[in-house]
């Protein structure tokens, strides 16, 4: 407006510079549309927001909320003498179990670990698993849980009556420490966290070593204009880009198939050789390294190149030898970002799913692994096969473990936050 | 390659700082051996005149190169030292002063640690060659089967291997469906985000907002999946009414793949777009544009290369995403244009087959690494595109 002005003050009508009440108009309807397009910018952003909120509500609502459980034998049916069942002692617990199960199942019960070695605790479980077999016919999540408590309360009455509807998180203790079973109150995640923590040891010991030497030779030895070198990286940046199951298909055809001998660990003698076969600990940790294998050499070519070149002049200058300018004094000073760069693409490979669907994980393992020869299940999978169950109560336990396997994650990139702080003050000391 | 050759190879490829010494070492040989002769056992001979000045010219030059040519420079020059009356002429870089024997010596462990980082790098490269030999290898097993043809494979609508067809065009259509659907959500979306936090937010917003968005892309798809499936489908069921859409369908599928690739159409767009100097914002600016004129007419089409970039990047990552469509999108090769209705992608196809009990040598088994191959292709083609649409068509501002 104040432009306006001088113009028709200092200038003739027609001048150099536009004015009228045209192009006044004009302007205002070119702000307007800048002010329309920066809220649809902010909305856009909001709604990205939105999107991460209401996905991580949603699992918070499967995690938590009602159950409706109907039990075969209600609990307060066992208590003796008004002593209800959480109190009584291990012999009249024993004596429960006796008169309710058949005396087949006792011997097997007594094979399996006698009775005197168990604690009052166990035999406690075993007659809720046996004896009172709580069923669930129904669950709710938190958001109804907390505020439509009534209606809850409501449609359990009318659908299942007889029914015993409590407020349960999933996510217990117990779910961590159990492992996996069919019934859903009982089921855990123990062995898959096992499985997840073997699977990504064998990830890093493989390709950690691997990505930093190759990211090393592309940016200390290799002259870039020569073609294999060239190749090398052009390839690694390609590799970046390949679907993870594609990886899954590799290594279901090279490390389950063809070096079955090795990885079924028959050629040591040792592993499960009634079901020897490639599907084990090692071979999915191989075929992850493999998909990470790109971003740890392409994290740690970014690390090396940021190391300043007074460095290794000052290496070389000193009459060091080639590596022990690197071993001395590039990789320490880039280690920060190697770890950092690692440390994501771990988590990556703690997060991946489809490879290990391909390369085989096993649908229901209760044993914990025994070593890398043993047959595997993974969070992700195990998220992956509650999911797939059409029973609502799986699908809360597929929350549960997500948030497991999430605080897993946020561990681990929260690691490596601090350990690249912790660097960089040791260097800012130094 | 035997390990000997293999080492032999190299020590080829340490490179011209090496050859240079070992170039100045045989220099020096001849001129030791001109000296010898020249001290009587046989007449001088007016060829060698000149090599020493040739020499030490030679060596200047070494000397103000890089480190790694600096040392063989001074390998070369402390030759010199246990040679008699050479250390005392003054002719050495290095001055008199005590006599070591610095002459460089092979040294096998450098040259097995450098082997030994080429094998590293070397893997990439094994294992690009491993995807292209098992997925051709048993692709070719597949079409050599008498029941499958190239012309039934992209000709044939009906995916049943019981009943042996394989025609490829139900599990294309679904994976196209759904990417479709993904770009549809992930590039305005992402395109929007990566505007304003390059152009609008303030430096605090934008510490705020990026880590956001980092987490959002943490986030592992077999959660995504489950967010797809008990979250967008009743959503979608919900607004669009139960007969419409099918518990699995491809559009809640895509949808949540869209908001999975959303954080990497607006990190790779937004670094585009921030790479574009400020002179050209300024120049805008000064001119009367508005901060949007500028945003969309000035800095998007400067850095538009670098958001196509994105874009491919984007949809290859949709094509390939495996998880979500295994969990949300249906279970069942399904010949539909109908994004509320099941159907399932490639990926989808390879998980639900693999997952389950798979002979070696199967129809089965070979038909899923012939789909494998087709998805390699299509992802292998369009990051290529990208890479190249990158190089191409940068523009460059220093």
């Amino acid at each position: 407006m104040a432009l306006d002005q001088r113009q028709t003050a200092t200038q003739p009508a027609g001048g150099l510079m536009p004015s009228g009440p045209a192009y006044r108009e004009q302007v205002v309807t070119r702000q307007r549309r800048g002010r329309r397009w920066a809220i649809i910018f902010q909305a856009a952003m909001l709604s990205g927001i939105i999107a991460l909120c209401a996905l991580l509500f949603n699992i918070l609502n499967q995690s938590f909320g009602y159950v409706a459980i109907i039990n075969n034998i209600d609990p307060a049916e066992l208590a003796i003498d008004g002593v209800p069942l959480d109190e009584l002692t291990k012999d009249q617990l024993v004596g429960i179990l006796e008169a309710n199960v058949s005396a087949g199942l006792m011997r097997r019960y007594e094979h399996d670990m006698p009775f005197a070695q168990r604690t009052s605790e166990n035999v406690h479980e075993l007659i809720l698993e046996r004896v009172v077999e709580p069923q669930v016919q129904a669950t709710w999540g938190l958001f109804e849980s907390v505020f439509a408590r009534g209606s809850v309360f409501a449609e359990a009455e009318e659908r299942f009556p007889g029914s015993d509807v409590y407020f349960r998180s999933w996510l217990t203790t117990s779910f961590i420490s159990k492992s996996q079973s069919s019934e859903p109150l009982r089921a855990g995640v123990r062995t898959a966290i096992f499985g997840s923590l073997w699977v990504v040891a064998i990830t890093i010991l493989f390709s950690f070593p691997i990505g930093v030497g190759a990211a090393i030779y592309l940016e200390e030895y290799a002259h870039k204009e020569r073609l294999i070198n060239r190749l090398i990286q052009t390839n690694i940046n390609n590799l970046a880009g390949v679907p993870s199951i594609i990886y899954g298909m590799l290594g279901l055809a090279i490390f389950v198939r063809i070096l079955e001998v090795f990885t079924s660990g028959a050629f040591l003698g040792i592993g499960d050789q009634s079901t020897a076969n490639g599907r084990t600990i090692i071979s999915a940790g191989l075929t992850l390294g493999l998909l990470i294998l790109p971003l740890i050499i392409i994290n740690g070519q970014e690390a090396i190149r940021a190391v300043p070149n007074s460095l290794r002049q000052a290496g070389f200058g000193l009459g060091a030898t080639h590596w022990q300018v690197i071993w001395h004094h590039v990789l320490p000073s880039a280690m920060p970002g190697i770890l950092t760069g690692t440390i994501l693409a771990i988590s990556r490979a703690i997060g991946e799913t489809a490879p290990l669907v391909v390369v085989g994980a096993s649908t229901f393992i209760a044993l914990d692994p025994s070593g890398p020869f043993s047959k595997f299940t993974v969070l992700p999978i195990q998220i992956y096969q509650w999911t797939s169950r059409p029973q609502d109560e799986f699908r809360n336990l597929a929350a549960a473990a997500i948030l497991v396997l999430l605080v897993l994650l946020l561990t681990m990139n929260a690691s490596a936050v601090l350990l690249r702080n912790h660097f960089d003050r040791g260097q800012a000391n130094a | 390659m035997g390990p000997k050759s293999r080492v032999s190879a190299c020590k080829k490829e340490t490179g011209r700082w090496q050859k240079a010494g070992e170039e100045a070492a045989r220099n020096w040989e001849l001129l030791t051996a001109n000296r010898g002769e020249s001290l009587g056992l046989r007449p001088a001979t007016q060829t060698f005149a000149g090599l020493p000045a040739e020499v030490t010219k030679e060596q200047g030059e070494i000397m103000t190169q890089s480190a790694p040519v600096a040392e063989a420079a001074i390998s070369a020059e402390s030759m010199r030292g246990p040679v008699a009356g050479a250390e005392s002429t003054g002719e050495t870089v290095l001055g008199g002063g005590p006599k070591y024997d610095l002459r460089r010596r092979p040294r096998v462990a450098e040259s097995l640690i450098q082997g030994f980082l080429f094998l590293c790098g070397a893997i990439s490269i094994l294992t690009t060659l491993g995807i292209v030999y098992v997925l051709g290898r048993e692709s070719l097993l597949f079409f050599a089967n008498e029941e499958v043809n190239l012309l039934k494979f992209f000709g044939g609508t009906e995916w049943q291997p019981a009943i042996s067809r394989f025609g490829i065009w139900p599990l294309v259509t679904a994976t196209l469906m759904a990417s479709l659907i993904a770009m549809a959500v992930a590039l305005p979306m992402g395109l929007c985000i990566a505007i304003y936090l390059s152009e609008y937010a303030g430096q605090r917003t934008r510490s705020v907002l990026k880590p956001i968005l980092e987490v959002l892309a943490g986030i592992p798809t077999v959660v995504y999946g489950y967010f797809a499936l008990t979250f967008m489908t009743p959503f979608l069921r919900g607004i669009l009414g139960r007969d419409i859409v099918e518990i699995y369908n491809t559009a809640s599928a895509g949808i949540v793949i869209g908001i999975l690739v959303i954080p990497l159409v607006s990190s790779m767009s937004e670094d585009a777009l921030s790479a574009v100097p400020g002179s050209l914002r300024q120049a805008s600016y000064g001119l009367g544009a508005t901060r949007l004129e500028t945003a969309v007419r000035i800095v998007l089409p400067a850095a538009l290369s670098g958001v196509a970039a994105a874009f491919i990047v984007a949809i290859s990552r949709a094509i390939g995403e495996t998880m979500i469509v295994a969990i949300a999108a249906g279970a069942g090769p399904n010949f539909t244009f109908s994004p509320f209705r099941a159907a399932e992608t490639m990926t989808g196809h390879i998980v639900r087959i693999s997952g389950g009990d798979l002979s070696y040598d199967s129809i089965d088994y070979n038909s899923i690494f012939a789909i494998g191959l087709l998805l390699f292709l299509m992802t292998l083609s369009l990051n290529i595109l990208s890479q190249w649409i990158v190089r191409r068509f940068r523009e460059e501002y220093e």
